[in-house]
């Protein structure tokens, strides 16, 4: 079974708000000082899938696609060390400030470049923009099916069976191959490279493919062709106006709360 | 003529209630001038309903659509686009259909969608969304570069007008449906106990500061006598301490009651993502600098071990007074 699966580096979602800085001008997140950009959290999920789905049908080949700046290296060379075969950067300095819907663009046509494959998985969304759309937008523009917010895959009858993650509990569906499954967080653990995988994974090879390989124009790439125009990106400010409560004793400080509460009518 | 488009979704015979928030929305921008409000629903037996609560014009695609997946659903919506000249769309985002329909919508039409915006305006008669990013560090607002402009919104985002009987509209029929190539094989309802969490106007959640998942015993009393439901921050959550269902925040629920008691949440913008609509906020936290007590109307800054039993006390007693 051949599996392509899609990943992302992004900045720190841990970034505590107070290192989190973003510069209005250029609309862009200042890189937080020694805090390295890491794999977006879904993505590894989805490696895990692969690997699952792999073993199962035993054989097959789990490839990595990444678009991103040389340092989404290390997002492959992660999904590598899990088990993951082959990797390929999408790099070009035309990717510099594109949009998902873009990088869907670019992703479809490296998918298409790579040729084989009967499933694609990506995580549920990336966690810098959490949009969630390049699943759908790349089985959109492949003409296949996409599933997203997958708890559970399997292979049955040469078609892909998911457990989707509902607003309030699960559904199953079954889907022809192929397709693009998005992976959420209630998959379960991804398993951690072991030291030997992780040395296995640096002789790994990494191809390199820009623009020009997946056919794309600079009229299609950079910021001023994005279909999501961005008009401003700031961090939110807010105007405290918080009573304290103030008295000797905390059991003093909470008759006084359920009183004002009382009195405001809220409870 | 442009316009706006809400898509309206049934669930169990009943239209979702995302959609009538959609259409107080597409009411206020109507006003700014985005032209008439439509609604798209399955069902002719909702369309009285969608009226009243701000449709100028109801479609009527067939029932059988309802629960199906996305792409059943686009024929549909290209056929009341292509009727209403809309160059608005509008829809929740549910994992049973929005969250796929958007971005399908989106890609078919060779345009962009905006999902889980939290405000949305018209300037030079063109959408501008505001949208939170970067785990709720960050807000970015956009517009959009092709003639259809899509936004989905979370539950509870935008507020539903009330209904009015006395408003009138337009019903049209449209017989399309497509044939989903995903076949859905079965679904699974987990029912929570008591108000559910989204619903609730009141909310007692609790985050890692509490220290010990036992304390969720103590919130879930509160809850109970406020008749209200217990939510929870995602680090209580990833800790195991209560069900992932009920967290709160930008990868759980949406939740905006009339109070909020965040006891012992620091208030990581991942969570205020999902509360930061509630009206009231109160803050329990030994921290005075925590994000939470920023935000909220009335604070104690203190030990909950030692405030919450005198608290649910007292309001045991209010009560009592009736």
């Amino acid at each position: 079974m051949n599996i392509i699966v899609c990943v992302k580096q992004i900045p720190d979602p841990e970034t505590p708000a107070s290192s989190f800085r973003v510069d209005e001008a250029a609309k862009k997140v200042v890189p937080a000082q020694g805090i390295p950009p890491v794999v977006n959290p879904y993505d590894p999920q989805a490696t895990e899938a692969a690997l699952r789905l792999k073993e199962a049908a035993g054989g097959g080949k789990v490839t990595v696609i990444s678009l991103g700046p040389e340092s989404a290296r290390d997002a492959i060379k992660h999904a590598l060390a899990m088990g993951a075969d082959e990797g390929i950067l999408l790099n070009d300095p035309g990717f510099e400030g594109i949009d998902n819907f873009q990088t869907a663009v670019a992703l479809a046509k490296a998918i298409e470049k790579v040729g084989q494959y009967d499933l694609i998985l990506m995580g549920r969304a990336a966690a810098d923009w959490d949009m969630g759309v390049v699943p759908m937008g790349v089985a959109t523009l492949l003409g296949i099916p996409c599933v997203s917010i997958a708890k559970a895959i399997e292979r049955v009858d040469g078609k892909v069976r998911v457990t989707r993650v509902l607003d309030d509990g699960f559904q199953t569906v079954e889907a022809p191959l192929p397709a693009v499954v998005s992976v959420s967080n209630e998959f379960g653990e991804p398993r951690y490279p072991q030291l030997r995988q992780i040395m296995l994974a640096a002789k790994k090879t990494v191809q390199v493919w820009n623009a020009a390989d997946l056919g794309l124009s600079p009229d299609q790439l950079g910021e001023g062709n994005r279909w999501l125009k961005l008009e401003a990106l700031y961090v939110p400010k807010v105007e405290s106006k918080v009573e304290i409560i103030e008295a000797d004793t905390p059991e003093e400080k909470a008759r006084i709360l359920a009183q004002k509460l009382r009195a405001d009518k809220l409870i | 003529m442009p316009g706006v488009l809400v898509i309206a979704e049934v669930a169990d015979g009943k239209v979702l209630p995302v959609a009538f928030e959609l259409l107080g929305a597409a009411r206020s921008l109507s006003a700014e001038g985005a032209g008439p409000v439509s609604a798209l629903v399955p069902g002719q037996a909702h369309a009285q309903e969608l009226i009243a609560r701000g449709a100028d014009v109801v479609y009527v695609a067939p029932e059988a659509l309802a629960g199906q997946m996305y792409d059943a659903w686009l024929p549909a919506v290209d056929a009341a686009l292509e009727q209403s000249g809309a160059d608005i769309v509008l829809l929740g985002q549910t994992a049973s259909l929005g969250r796929d329909l958007g971005p399908a919508l989106a890609f078919t039409h060779r345009t962009a969608v905006a999902p889980e915006v939290v405000a949305l305006k018209l300037e030079n008669g063109r959408l501008r969304v505001t949208r939170p990013c970067y785990g709720g560090n960050a807000r970015a607002e956009h517009t959009f570069a092709g003639k259809l402009q899509i936004a989905s919104a979370k539950p509870k985002t935008f507020d539903a007008l009330e209904p009015d009987a006395s408003r009138t509209g337009e019903v049209k029929t449209i017989d399309a449906i497509g044939q989903s190539r995903i076949t859905v094989l079965s679904v699974e309802k987990v029912e929570s106990e008591g108000v559910r969490l989204e619903d609730a106007d009141v909310v007692v959640a609790g985050g890692r500061g509490l220290g010990d998942p036992s304390a969720f015993t103590m919130l879930e009393e509160l809850a109970k006598l406020l008749r209200g439901a217990v939510g929870a921050s995602r680090a209580a959550c990833d800790l195991g301490w209560y069900p992932p269902s009920s967290q709160v925040g930008l990868t759980g629920k949406t939740v905006s009651p009339t109070l909020y008691i965040a006891v012992a949440i620091s208030g990581a913008s991942q969570h205020m993502a999902g509360m930061s609509g509630s009206k009231n906020i109160v803050a329990i936290n030994k921290d005075p600098e925590a994000n939470m007590v920023k935000v909220a109307k009335y604070a104690v800054i203190d030990d909950y071990r030692k405030v919450l039993p005198a608290f649910i006390e007292e309001v045991k007693k209010l009560k009592a007074q009736g």
